[in-house]
């Protein structure tokens, strides 16, 4: 009997090599669990029949290109798009044997923090589905979470990936911008977006991103990426991991996530790591209004090629001009044009420079703030999420409420920085994150350190009411 | 205020499509006369997820153009999005390059009859061309009354560069000698085939007057849809004239945007939009910024060739200015350098003969072509015009016309000579008393009667004694 809810990827992979069982069976173990969790979950927006290969199973988040299986990315404008190519990150999945099982489903074209803006209808938390599983990328922590999948790929723009990650109570990774291929990824941000994986363990967590991360011809914006080391040390010893004041005293962080925080510092402590305090005053206090000038500035320009000219939906006018307003009228949800909009005017004759170019100023402030504090640190530690999972419907009426759950994990977006989402404890029932901040191409220190913690805090990641 | 001497001020925007093997930012064949979209991929559809990757090729040469302008050479340039809908910009942005082109300031030496023109180059910047809408229905391919619109995606995506230069012309002629002279440049570059009739070079021409002594610009015109450069020259001197016509007449020339008819010679305003373009440009976040490294740009400027405006310079002393920029202009000047001879028998053979046969100078062998203008005068006419034709043939040879070397024998020519006056006797008696012009005819009687094969200077030298004896 396969476990869906407990079996990590790592221990998967161990039992096919060790033909404990068949790939068949794995494949049906997975396909089971969907049958019986996903109606109420809501993971995945399409599903393969057959497995196409021997290996562990994958599911991918609905912005990653798969070749001849529907990518739409939440939107109804692509709905029925079917790639004629695979992402380099599907391809690379395939080459090293994952077997992809459907795609999961994200806020339309990744923009939200609970998937309720995907065209597709919510996904549901398994730790209790009259709750959000976080956004945009829902759908693949709440498979992972609720044993609908080993392991998942999201993709992360401004919390994408960590966010659902600590709502749904398992390992995500943010990688250094540039080090995971953006080819084939339905754009959000072009300048923020990077695919990263959604695992149950951390160790699991390094095997997907050592199966994905490298250069690519194909993305100019690549580079070369160190080797990637699976994590072994259970302590902390000589890790100094900075605690940036401003996001533990960051405004509308529950007590219940800041208590499960607090314990987490103080168990690394004990793991011999050497805390101290640093401050991120301006990549607090701008991160998140420069965020929503910049990503929606791409945004506004990436989605404009849904123009139902090539694919995609078409709206029946004669006259072309009618049928591209047509078509993005009926083909974008209420999210999506709201982006457009702020992007297309901070764009704009006149207010460029007020706007996108004095927000890339920012950036480069942000960028430097992080360098100051990895001058004297190694990793960087705060809260992944200011709240445990919220209610459905909670915060769709308000959108400023519903982007400040990214408060704590745009700043090292905005910066390029990677970033590690590890459960740290519950919190009125439900998951609590710890985010592990790292210098440009310090995966290998997240994974050590993430590692270590997660040992030591023996988080239980099967939801209490799977159990 | 009429009778003002008015002053010409022509800018030019100038598109050069290169002739790189793949697309700018993929790696598509560039064939846009193949089966439409039969050269297409995610990238150049812009599908979801598609990224750009910058050609290096097309980087090359566009750094060999800059440098030929003269133009500083960025050392990290960026690529913009220019962001506006339309059918044939399938991701609803070009990729160009806004604030920090490729090439910056350059200058492009025009030589004239008096003196140089310096054209000041404002820049040279590389970007991705667009697909062709082709409609359907309707007359003459033009979208009014068009049933539907098909879009052919082969040609989007070809690299482009754009030119643009100083508003430093003075006139129509100037404008015209600097384009052909670039043309020549950049053909010699070997960067593009540079041919208006088949849109792999476009120009515009941004037009405005003055009066003669005025230091600032008046409002300027541009003028689209030139597709060859007598075009460019008959719509700039259109707009010239027209808008000299609207000041003396007391009105004021508005910022306007025609499109030339080569049928009527007329210019046609364009509709005037209702509103401004705004872009949106931003630094393209898909791209990395170009950085040509400087053995790049040093391998680049040692393997410049002599420039055409330097050419003509050399050449003019020997030549004189019409000669020297024909023969540099059109591309025959190297032909000339490995050409021994008399050089202005050289040159005015090249320029007429040559030119006329449409040979192709770069195939022909200096040193056969040499001996064949050193034998003109003694070679029957219509051979030495077929001994040329075929000059550019594949190891051409002169030697076998060169037997066949025209009749200079008196003894022969003499009785036919004769025969010739007395069968004439009008004609004579008109010349004796003054019509001299009517030499051409005896001579031409002579070669038809002797196939064109009598030596000219002989029949001139006969006909002249006999005449006035
Ligand atoms: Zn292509």
């Amino acid at each position: 009997m396969i476990d869906t809810l407990r079996l990590t990827a790592e221990e998967a992979l161990g039992l096919l090599e060790r033909r404990e069982v068949s790939a068949r069976e794995l494949w049906d173990a997975y396909r089971a669990a969907i049958d019986e969790r996903d109606g109420e979950l809501h993971c995945f927006l399409s599903l393969v029949d057959e497995p196409a290969g021997e290996g562990v199973p994958i599911a991918l988040k609905d912005v990653i290109g798969t070749k001849g299986i529907e990518t739409t990315a939440g939107s109804k404008i692509l709905k029925g798009y079917v790639p004629l190519y695979d992402s380099t990150v599907a391809r690379r999945c395939k080459e090293a044997g994952l077997v992809t099982l459907g795609k999961t489903n994200t806020d339309e074209f990744a923009m939200g923090s609970s998937t309720e803006n995907s065209a597709f209808g919510p996904s549901r938390n398994p730790w209790d589905p009259t709750r959000v599983p976080g956004g945009s990328g829902g759908g693949s922590a709440a498979a992972v979470a609720g044993g609908l999948a080993p392991w998942a790929l999201g993709s992360d723009t401004g919390g994408s990936i960590k966010q659902p990650a600590a709502l749904c109570g398992i390992v995500g990774l943010r990688p250094t911008y540039g080090t995971v291929s953006r080819y084939g990824i339905v754009a959000f941000a072009s300048s923020l977006d990077q695919v990263g994986p959604t695992t149950k363990t951390v160790r699991d967590c390094a095997l997907l991103y050592r199966t994905i991360a490298g250069r690519d011809p194909s993305d100019s914006t690549t580079a070369d990426v160190p080797e990637v080391e699976l994590p072994e040390r259970e302590d902390l010893r000589g890790v100094r991991i900075g605690v940036p004041k401003q996001m533990v005293e960051a405004e509308g962080i529950e007590s219940g996530v800041k208590d499960a925080f607090e314990r987490t510092i103080q168990l690394a402590r004990e793991l011999g790591a050497e805390v101290g305090e640093c401050e991120l005053p301006l990549s607090v206090e701008y991160g998140l209004p420069c965020y929503y000038l910049v990503a929606p500035a791409e945004a506004s320009s990436n989605l404009a090629r849904y123009d139902g000219v090539r694919y995609g939906l078409r709206a029946p006018e004669d006259a072309y001009h009618a049928m591209v307003m047509r078509t993005r009228d009926e083909g974008f949800g209420d999210e999506p044009k709201r982006r457009i909009m702020l992007g297309t005017y901070a764009l704009s004759a006149g207010y460029f420079e007020a706007y996108y170019g004095q927000a890339q100023k920012v950036r480069t402030v942000i960028r430097r703030e992080h360098a100051e504090a990895f001058e004297r640190f190694d990793v960087l530690a705060s809260p992944t999420s200011p709240t445990v999972a919220f209610e459905l419907g909670a915060k769709t009426q308000d959108p400023l409420a519903m982007y400040a759950n990214d408060l704590l994990t745009i700043p090292s977006c905005m910066a390029g920085l990677p970033g590690l989402n590890v459960p740290c404890g519950l919190s009125e029932g439900l998951p609590v994150g710890l985010q592990l901040i790292g210098p440009q191409f310090a995966e290998n220190a997240l994974f050590a350190a993430g590692h270590a913690l997660e040992r030591a805090l023996g988080f239980d990641r099967v939801p209490e009411r799977l159990r | 205020m009429a009778g003002l001497s008015w002053e010409p001020v022509i800018g030019l925007e100038i598109h050069v499509q290169l002739k790189t093997r793949t697309k700018m930012f993929c790696a598509c064949e560039v064939a846009y006369f193949d089966t439409p979209n039969s050269h297409t991929c995610p990238v150049c559809l812009a599908h979801p997820g598609a990224l750009p990757v910058a050609n290096a090729k097309a980087i090359e040469y566009t750094v060999k153009l800059g440098l030929a302008l003269g133009c500083e050479i960025a050392p990290r340039a960026l690529f913009h999005r220019k962001n506006y809908f339309y059918p044939d910009l399938p991701k609803g942005y070009q990729i160009s390059q806004y604030d920090v082109p490729l090439c910056g300031k350059g200058a492009f030496t025009v030589p004239e009859p008096e003196g140089d023109r310096v054209v000041g180059i404002t820049r040279a910047h590389l970007e991705e061309d667009a697909a062709k809408n082709v409609h359907v229905g309707g007359t003459g391919g033009r979208i009014g009354g068009a049933a539907h619109t098909n879009v052919d995606f082969n040609r989007g995506g070809t690299p482009l560069v754009e030119i643009v230069t100083e508003p430093d012309l003075r006139s129509s002629d100037e404008a015209k000698r600097f384009l052909q002279l670039l043309r020549r440049t950049i053909v010699e570059l070997g960067i593009s085939d540079a041919e208006m009739e088949k849109g792999t070079l476009r120009v515009d021409a941004n037009v405005s007057v003055r009066e003669r002594g005025e230091t600032g610009y008046r409002t300027r015109a541009e003028l689209k849809n030139m597709n060859s450069f007598n075009f460019i020259a008959r719509g700039i001197d259109a707009e010239i004239e027209r808008q000299i016509g609207v000041w003396e007449g007391g009105g004021e020339v508005v910022q306007q945007t025609f499109d030339f008819d080569a049928a009527t010679g007329k210019l046609t305003p364009r509709r005037a939009k209702e509103e401004a373009d705004d872009y949106r440009y931003f630094p393209e976040p898909d791209l990395v910024p170009v950085e040509p490294s400087a053995e790049l740009v040093e391998r680049a400027r040692a393997e410049l060739p002599e420039l055409p405006g330097t050419r003509v310079r050399r050449l003019e002393p020997e030549l004189g200015f019409d000669l020297a920029e024909g023969l540099v202009a059109s591309g025959r000047d190297r032909l000339f350098a490995r050409t021994p001879g008399d050089r202005r028998a050289v040159a005015n053979v090249l320029m007429n003969e040559l030119a006329g046969a449409g040979v192709d100078p770069d195939a022909v062998d200096g040193d056969e072509l040499g001996k064949l203008i050193e034998a003109r005068n003694r070679v029957p006419r219509p051979v030495f015009a077929d001994a040329i034709a075929r000059s550019g043939d594949e190891g051409f040879s002169a030697d076998p016309f060169l037997a066949e070397e025209a009749t200079s024998d008196v003894a022969e020519l003499g009785p036919l000579i004769d025969e010739i006056l007395a069968a004439n006797a009008g004609q004579v008696a008109a010349y004796r008393s003054g019509k001299e012009g009517l030499l051409g005819f005896f001579v031409g009687q002579v070669m038809k009667r002797t196939d064109g094969k009598a030596d000219p200077r002989v029949v001139n030298e006969l006909l002249r004694a006999k005449l006035s004896a």
